[in-house]
């Protein structure tokens, strides 16, 4: 039996493809208003001076290469701390924990993603820079390594809710297998259901690398804000200065139009394009990884 | 029903614009006829807001509403006319009376107060005084260790506040350039940009390595101010107090600035006139600054 079509049917269907391709737009707007303002910089300041070592804006210092290291340096190493901690937390509440500890576990987790990044940023200023300056006897505590534990900090959560929910949706039955062919409980773990699971495990990184590029608060408050170029084997041990802590702490004071402005919208579009890239990553091992599972389950 | 939702969402938004009005301003409880926007440099934006309680106090028809940002973002909203007074750590800048006068504006000048700039150390530190030159080679990036300038055996950390402060600015010419219009020096690049002057009490306040620089009004107990020598007399030491600066043998120290959009009329000029007399410039004196009235009539 066909069911009577309702008036309020349309209505929210309507309602809900508007809210599908509006993010379309929203992207799409954005990245409209970002090459209008951001691209005049690339003639207005000569590639010259936007490829030099210093920047230094309120005198006509450019140079965009030790914002975008920084920003690498810091978000890199954040992945490389919060990779072995959220997939190993991911792994103990899919796999190994029973149930009670997941229980409290969970929500616990759920509050860390919940605290607002300036509060981590306040706690780091006041406990993790004296401490790291005075353990690894360092100049200042203000350094990439003190933003990159923060930020290693704020995207474990998404890591984890991210990599749990993609353990979740492994079958039972390829655990059990596993286990039936005499493989002990780790060796299903790390060889059958991570394999299982990479695509969403791969998300889950993509993410976090994400949420601590875009990361500013807490990366302005405790890296120092020093735009030098981190290229010396110490550079991780001293202050760095990330674009978007550049952007946050200048938009404010730029006169709209000026090359300033222009700059500022330019570091917007590398970050853009970065992110776009990650994204890009992601779903290209996605999409790989998914042929090759079905074509072992067909 | 629904017009019982549509109210509620309206006392919602309107309590919501009472609450983020309180942040600002300190809400007096008669209507206010008067509304004035005050916004600007960190270093003011204290004293500009004890004015704003006291003014309120004697004239509650008027709401003043303060807020920093730092001078540039002060000038930058007086000159796009979103606010009708802005203060400033630094003079304006002649590229900003042309934007302001591009908007049809004819910005005015107000001397309201004066200000050193300290320079402070770690209590622990044993340099008690440097001169211009040495601090200027400091900031230049010449000098890297405090043992070159009478300390221990440390490396130089040196904080500055972001460029975005008239503080910077104010530095920046008078302290690393010696007031030399032609010297184009800037800061190295490893100095740490900090987005507050907080952020760079408390670095000095924990690490012994630092060097960093404030107003006057902003030192606390916990920092060692260091006693400072000028170009003209290198061997004389001045430590910054409220004397040292009014009788001029302090030598970093200048003067503060509101700014209007044209000639101030009615309210705003009624507030300005209060601000210059003795009762406005005691509460200068209680924070920390050094009044103008004094200097002039002793």
């Amino acid at each position: 039996m066909k069911p009577t079509p309702r008036p309020g049917d349309a209505v929210v269907s309507a309602i809900i493809k508007i809210c599908g391709y509006s993010s379309i737009l929203f992207v799409g707007l954005i990245l409209f208003f970002l090459l209008r303002e951001g691209l005049p910089a690339l003639w207005t300041v000569d590639l010259k001076s936007l490829t030099q070592p210093r920047w230094y804006p309120i005198e006509g210092y450019f140079g965009l290469l030790p914002l975008i290291l920084g920003t690498l340096l810091v978000t890199i190493t954040a992945t490389l701390i919060a990779l072995p901690f959220g997939l190993g937390t991911a792994i103990f509440l899919s796999e190994v924990a029973p149930n009670w500890i997941k229980m409290i576990l969970k929500p616990i987790i759920e509050i860390l993603a919940g605290i607002p990044s300036v509060v981590l940023g306040f706690i780091g200023i006041l406990v993790m820079v004296p401490f790291l300056r005075k353990f690894m006897d360092l100049p200042t505590g203000l350094t990439a390594f003190t933003g990159a534990i923060l930020l290693g900090l704020i995207s474990i959560p998404t890591i984890v809710a991210v990599a749990e929910e993609a353990l979740n949706t492994v079958p039972a039955g390829y655990r059990q297998a596993g286990l039936a062919l005499g493989a002990t409980r780790w060796q299903t773990i790390w060889g059958i259901t991570v394999p299982a699971a990479k695509t969403g495990i791969l998300t889950a990184v993509m993410l976090g690398i994400g949420r601590s590029l875009g990361e500013t608060m807490a990366v302005m408050m405790v890296t120092g804000n020093a735009a030098v170029l981190p290229v010396h084997l110490d550079s991780l041990f001293r202050p760095v200065r990330t674009m978007t802590a550049t952007i946050a702490s200048e938009m404010g004071e730029v006169a709209t139009g000026s090359p300033h402005y222009e700059v500022l919208f330019l570091i917007g579009i590398i970050l853009f394009l970065l992110s776009l890239v990650i994204n890009i990553v992601a779903s290209y091992f996605s999409t790989k990884t998914r042929k090759r599972t079905e074509r072992i389950l067909s | 029903m629904r017009r019982i939702w549509l109210s509620l969402l309206v006392c919602f938004l309107v309590l919501q614009g009472c609450t983020s009005g309180q942040n600002t301003s300190s809400n007096t409880s008669t209507s206010p006829s008067l509304y004035i926007e005050n916004k600007g440099s960190d270093t003011i934006v204290n004293l500009a807001l004890a004015w704003a309680e006291a003014y309120q106090k004697i004239h509650p028809e008027v709401r003043i509403s303060v807020s920093g940002g730092g001078s540039g973002t002060g000038l930058t909203a007086l000159i796009n006319g979103s606010i009708p007074l802005a203060n400033a750590s630094r003079q304006i800048k002649p590229e900003e009376i042309d934007a302001a006068k591009a908007n049809g504006l004819d910005p005015q000048e107000f001397i309201i107060a004066r200000d050193a700039i300290a320079v402070i150390v770690n209590p622990e530190n044993p340099v008690n005084q440097l001169t211009l030159d040495q601090l200027s080679a400091i900031y230049r990036g010449e000098i890297n260790n405090w043992n070159e300038v009478g300390g221990e055996d440390r490396p130089i950390v040196r904080l500055s506040r972001e460029t975005n402060s008239g503080t910077h600015v104010f530095f920046l010419e008078q302290v690393i350039r010696k007031g030399d219009k032609n010297d184009k020096t800037i800061f190295t690049a490893d100095t740490l940009l900090l987005p507050s002057s907080e952020g760079i009490i408390s670095e000095v306040r924990d690490n012994p390595n630092a060097i960093g620089y404030d107003g006057l009004g902003y030192v606390t107990p916990e920092v060692k101010m260091v006693a400072l020598s000028s170009l003209k007399a290198p061997d004389v030491f001045v430590r910054p107090s409220v004397k040292t600066v009014s009788d001029g043998t302090y030598s970093i120290s200048r003067n503060l600035f509101m700014y209007t959009q044209n000639l101030p009329k009615g309210e705003l000029k009624i507030y300005l006139e209060w601000i210059m007399t003795a009762e406005a410039q005691k509460i200068v004196t209680n924070l920390g600054f050094v009044p103008i009235i004094s200097s002039e009539t002793p």
